[in-house]
């Protein structure tokens, strides 16, 4: 369908931002990528009175080390972010996950942040923060605040964003490493299941309703004991019945997944 | 109320100053208001990839994105690429390996596989199966279009 009647206006600052909050309250919806808004106003989901273009701000962009953590700007895109020397040597389950991301064009303008606030359940960068501890920053009129990945996904395409605020940024503590791995029907898809596993932290995306963090696997994993890991999936996880199948093929799907990323070399030699 | 936004950008190298409404998506831009209907409009909204054009240098999905927003963008569509000799090579292995039927996905396809041919001239037949992935095709069951991408890459090596 064509998009429902609306207006535009570019933010050139968070200035612009705060104001434009100020004037319109919950009518104005940030656009950044728009590759997950602009479809959802194509299914007249989703009806603002204003686009609020934040793509121009300068203060969210670059990529950047702070301390001890790699600070990425929310209006980093997935294809920068693939390409990113500082990902690449920081933040490599990132570069990692930027391939399973839809498809070349759409990375190309989908965002980091754009993908942070939207919380999709079966997204990968969402899983990726959560299993890496990253921490969002979080600006309003008010300040800024910081809260961490593990706290921010708060349900189904809900997160802790309050009115009036936006995603500034994410920052990743670095040298982590880890590995992400999903099944999906075709490539570029959402996956059916995923798994991105960062040391003992395995967190899963497309079994719930947001990332969820396997914390008896973890355990087991932590003791080198993959088997119980797999085991601790039937009470770690409560995947909901969905298009691709019901919980117990999703259970399966994480198993497969955690048996892959955990014993790479063994699965290599099979 | 549907808001106007005066834009000015350049589309196959020709400047153009236009006014839009803010609903007003690129592939709408181009095809109802410049009369550039080579970029097709399949799903319009975001997975069918017909309307794939180059703006600021990269391919990106024409139905998502906001015309209102493109102040100061270059856009390319099949049209600038055709014109400018950029894509003799692939329309003739296009024709060549029959990798066109209807053709409503083609400009889209062309579209990305000139991408290919700009920034992955070394895509194994793999690699240009995944960048195409993107591109629906209903008819010709992919294997003509690789076919025909994989020729032009081998044959600038
Ligand atoms: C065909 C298709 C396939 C896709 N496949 C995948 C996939 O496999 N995996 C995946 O993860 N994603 C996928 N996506 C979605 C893509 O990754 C989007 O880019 C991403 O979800 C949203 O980023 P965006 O910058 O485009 O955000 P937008 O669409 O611009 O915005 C999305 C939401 O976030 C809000 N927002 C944006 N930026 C900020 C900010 N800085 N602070 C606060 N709120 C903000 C917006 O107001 C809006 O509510 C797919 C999209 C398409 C069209
Ligand atoms: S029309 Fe844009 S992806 Fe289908
Ligand atoms: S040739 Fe008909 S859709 Fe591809």
């Amino acid at each position: 369908m064509k998009w429902p009647a609306t207006s535009y206006r570019r933010a050139s600052s968070l200035g612009d931002v705060w104001q434009a909050f100020a004037e319109g309250g919950a009518g104005v919806q940030l656009l950044a990528g728009g590759q997950t808004l602009l479809a959802t106003l194509a299914f007249r989901l989703s009806e603002p009175a204003l686009l609020l273009d934040i793509t121009r701000i300068p203060t969210l962009r670059g990529i950047a080390l702070h301390g001890g953590a790699l600070r990425i700007g929310a209006l980093t895109t997935h294809a920068g972010l693939g390409r990113d020397p500082l990902v690449a040597r920081h933040a490599p389950l990132l570069a990692q996950a930027v391939p399973l991301i839809a498809h070349p064009a759409i990375r190309n303008r989908g965002t980091i942040g754009g993908s942070l606030a939207n919380a999709d359940p079966a997204a990968e960068l969402p899983a990726c923060a959560v299993a890496l501890e990253a921490t969002l920053v979080l600006a309003s009129a008010q300040g800024e605040r910081r809260v961490p990945a593990g706290e921010f996904f708060t349900g189904l395409l809900s997160t802790a964003l309050r009115p009036g605020e936006l995603i500034l940024a994410v920052e990743v503590p670095i040298g982590r490493g880890g590995s992400i791995t999903e099944i999906a029907r075709r490539s570029g898809d959402y996956a059916m299941c995923g798994l991105a596993l960062v040391g003992a932290r395995p967190v899963f995306f497309g079994v719930g309703d947001g990332p969820v963090l396997a914390r008896g696997a973890g355990a087991a994993l932590a003791r080198g004991d993959v088997e119980a890991a797999c085991a601790a999936l039937d009470t770690d996880l409560d995947p909901p019945t969905d298009m691709h199948g019901p919980p117990a093929m999703k259970r399966h799907l994480a198993r497969v997944l955690l048996r892959r990323a955990a014993a790479p070399r063994q699965e290599q030699a099979a | 109320m549907s808001q106007r936004t005066e834009i000015t950008l350049t589309v196959n190298g020709e400047r153009v100053t236009r006014s839009v409404e803010a609903r007003r998506h690129l592939v709408d831009f181009l095809r109802l208001d410049l009369g550039l209907t080579g970029t097709h409009a399949g799903c319009e909204h975001g997975v069918c990839g017909a309307c794939t054009v180059r703006v600021d240098g990269v391919i990106v999905r024409g139905c998502l994105v906001v015309a209102a927003s493109l102040d100061g963008a270059e856009v390319t569509t099949v049209e600038g690429l055709a014109d400018s000799g950029e894509i003799r090579a692939l329309q003739a292995a296009f024709v060549a390996r029959n990798a066109a039927q209807c053709g409503f996905c083609t400009p889209g396809m062309v579209m990305t596989a000139a991408d290919i041919l700009r920034h992955h001239p070394e895509a194994t037949r793999a690699e240009i199966r995944e960048h195409l992935s993107g591109n629906y095709c209903r008819c010709t069951g992919y294997q003509a279009i690789v076919d025909a991408v994989q020729d032009v890459l081998e044959a600038a090596r």
